[in-house]
C-alpha cells in the first residue's frame, strides 16, 4: 500500500489520545472488572444491589430530566424569538445567551448563591414588592437546585434550537395560514416537526452534561443530594473504593453514550424524513 | 392567536436572558462593598476586595499557574490539532469519519470521568507530578476545541485558490501564506480562544491532578469558598467576567460571534 505522506500528520495527535486519553479510559473500565482476585462484578453488585447506591442513581437521572425539561420549557420559545431578532438585535441578543457558557461555571455558582441567600437579592426584592413578610430559606433547597441546574445548562438547549429555527423560511406560517390552517394547527404539523432536529440535539447535549453535573450540585447542595459523580469522587478520593467509583464511572459513561447513540439514530430518522 | 405566540416567545427570551445574566450580574456590585459579607443591597463603596486578591494566600499563584497551563495546553493542541486536520482534510486516512469524531470524543465524556481515568492511569505508570499531570490532561481537554473550529475551516477552503495563486505567479509558500493562512485565521483564533477557556475553567479533571502546592485557580477558588467566604471572591470573579468580555469581544472582531457558537 501507498503510503499517502500527508495522512501520517494525523499521526501526533491521533497517538496522543490513544495514549492520554483512550488507554486510561479502557484502564478504567478494566479496573471495575478485575480485583485483586481475577474477573470480579463486584462493584457493580455493590453498586446496584445497594439501595442506597440505587436511590443515588435514581436521584441524578430525576434531576438530569428536570433540568432538562425546564431547560426545553424555557428555552424552546425562546428560541424562536431569538431566530425572529432583526439584525443588530440578534447579534447582542445572542452575545446574552452566549456569554454565560463562557463564565466560569464557580462564579456562576457562587453568584447562584449570593442571589438564594437569606439576607440575599431575591428575598430583597421579594420583601420590597411586599410579596413576602419575612426572608425566606431557598439556598440548600432541592428547588434552588434546580432553578441553578437549568441557569448553568439552558444555553446549551437554547443554541442548537436557534441554529435549526434560524434555517426554517419564515412564510412557511403564512403558506400553511393560506392553506386554511388555524396558527395552532399549522404549529403542531409545520413548525414543531421541522424543529425537532434541533429540540434533539439540545436535549440530548442538556441531559447528557446534567446526568454527570458534579460542582453545580456539590456548591448548591453539599451532600444533601448525592448525584451518581458525587459518590465517584467520593469513592476515588476520601474512601479509596476504587472498585465502586470505577463501576460507577462505567455507568455514568454507559448513561452519556446511550443518550449520544440515541440521539444520532433519532437525528439520522428525522433527517431521513 | 399568532399574536400570543409572538408575546409568549419574547417573554420567554427576556426571561431566559434575565435569569441567565443575573448571577453575573449580581458578583459585580457585592465586588465593591465595604461589608465583610455578602448582603444585598451592598453598602458603602470600596475597593479592599480588590486588595486583598494579592494578600490572599495562593490565589495569585493560582491565576499564574492556570494562565501558564492554558497557554500552554492551547499551544501544544494548535500544533497537534493543526497537523491532524490538515491530514484529514487534505490527505489519505484509513477510516477518516471515525478518526475525526474519536479527535472530537473527550468533549462528550463527562469531565469527572476523565480525570479519575487520568488519576489511575498516572498513578500505574507513577508519574506524581501535579505540573506534568494537569499539562497532560489539559490538552486532552483543548484539542477537540481546536480540532473542531480548524478542520470546519479547512473543510470550507477551497484548494484550489491556492494553485489559482500560484498560476498568478506566487511561489507556494507566499501562497499558503497570502491565500491560505488569511482563510482559516477565524477557526484557528477562536478554537485557540475557546481551548484556552476550557483549560482555565476546567474543575472536575484538575481537582483529581491537583496536590498542596499545584493549584489551578478554580481549585483554589473553591477551597478558599469553603474555608473563608467573602467578598474577594467576588472581586476575583469580577475579573474574571471582565477578562471573558474582553476575550468575546476580541472574537467578535476577528470572526463574528455567530460562527465562534460551540454548539
Amino acid at each position: 500500500m501507498k503510503r499517502d505522506p500527508l495522512g501520517l500528520l494525523a499521526l501526533p495527535g491521533v497517538g496522543y489520545l490513544a495514549l492520554v486519553f483512550l488507554a486510561p479510559l479502557l484502564l478504567l473500565l478494566w479496573s471495575s472488572v478485575r480485583g485483586p482476585e481475577g474477573w470480579t462484578l463486584d462493584g457493580y453488585v455493590r453498586l446496584l444491589g445497594d439501595p442506597y447506591y440505587r436511590g443515588v442513581i435514581a436521584a441524578s437521572l430525576q434531576l438530569a430530566l428536570i433540568t432538562t425539561g425546564g431547560a426545553l420549557l424555557l428555552g424552546y420559545p425562546a428560541a424562536f424569538a431569538l431566530a425572529r431578532a432583526r439584525g443588530g438585535w440578534q447579534v447582542v441578543l445572542f452575545a446574552l445567551i452566549f456569554l454565560p457558557l463562557t463564565v466560569s461555571i464557580i462564579v456562576k455558582s457562587f453568584g447562584w448563591g449570593i442571589v438564594l441567600r437569606r439576607d440575599g437579592i431575591l428575598n430583597w426584592a421579594l420583601l420590597n414588592l411586599g410579596l413576602i413578610e419575612r426572608p425566606v430559606r431557598m439556598i440548600f433547597t432541592e428547588g434552588a437546585l434546580y432553578a441553578g441546574m437549568i441557569n448553568v445548562f439552558l444555553p446549551f438547549m437554547v443554541l442548537p434550537i436557534f441554529a435549526v429555527v434560524r434555517m426554517l423560511d419564515p412564510r412557511l406560517p403564512d403558506a400553511a395560514a393560506t392553506l386554511g390552517a388555524s396558527p395552532w394547527f399549522s404549529f403542531r404539523r409545520v413548525t414543531l416537526p421541522l424543529s425537532l432536529p434541533g429540540v434533539v440535539a439540545g436535549v440530548s447535549l442538556v441531559f447528557s452534561l446534567s446526568v454527570a453535573a458534579y460542582v453545580t450540585p456539590s456548591l448548591l447542595m453539599g451532600d444533601r443530594y448525592m448525584t451518581m459523580s458525587m459518590v465517584m469522587a467520593k469513592a476515588f478520593l476520601n474512601l479509596r473504593d476504587w472498585q465502586l467509583g470505577a463501576a460507577m464511572a462505567a455507568v455514568l459513561l454507559a448513561m452519556a453514550l446511550a443518550v449520544v447513540v440515541g440521539a444520532a439514530a433519532l437525528q439520522r430518522r428525522l433527517g431521513g424524513r | 392567536m399568532e399574536r400570543l405566540g409572538r408575546w409568549l416567545s419574547g417573554g420567554a427570551l427576556a426571561l431566559v436572558i434575565l435569569f441567565l445574566l443575573l448571577p453575573i450580574l449580581v458578583v459585580i456590585p457585592v465586588s465593591f462593598t465595604e461589608a465583610p459579607v455578602f448582603r444585598f443591597p451592598p453598602e458603602g463603596f470600596s475597593l479592599q476586595w480588590y486588595e486583598k486578591i494579592g494578600r490572599v494566600d495562593g490565589l495569585l499563584g493560582a491565576i499564574g499557574l492556570s494562565a501558564r497551563l492554558a497557554l500552554l495546553a492551547t499551544v501544544i493542541s494548535l500544533l497537534l490539532g493543526t497537523l491532524c486536520a490538515i491530514a484529514l482534510v487534505r490527505g489519505v486516512v484509513p477510516g477518516a469519519a471515525a478518526v475525526s469524531a474519536f479527535m472530537l470524543s473527550p468533549l462528550m465524556l463527562p469531565g469527572l470521568v476523565l480525570g479519575i481515568a487520568m488519576l489511575q492511569a498516572l498513578r500505574e505508570v507513577g508519574l506524581r507530578d501535579a505540573w506534568w499531570s494537569l499539562l497532560l490532561a489539559h490538552v486532552v481537554i483543548t484539542l477537540p476545541f481546536v480540532m473542531r473550529t480548524v478542520l470546519a475551516s479547512l473543510s470550507l477552503f477551497d484548494f484550489g485558490m491556492v494553485d489559482a495563486a500560484r498560476t498568478l505567479g506566487c511561489s507556494y509558500p507566499v501562497a499558503l501564506w497570502r491565500v491560505l493562512v488569511p482563510n482559516i485565521l477565524p477557526g484557528f483564533v477562536s478554537g485557540a480562544l475557546f481551548a484556552f477557556i476550557a483549560s482555565f475553567d476546567n474543575y472536575p479533571v484538575s481537582m483529581f491532578l491537583v496536590d498542596v502546592r499545584t493549584k489551578t485557580l478554580p481549585i483554589q477558588l473553591l477551597n478558599y469558598l469553603e474555608i473563608s467566604p467573602d467578598p474577594t471572591l467576588a472581586a476575583v470573579s469580577t475579573c474574571l467576567i471582565a477578562l471573558t468580555v474582553a476575550i468575546l469581544l476580541l472574537c467578535d472582531r476577528l470572526v463574528g460571534l455567530r460562527r465562534l457558537a460551540p454548539v
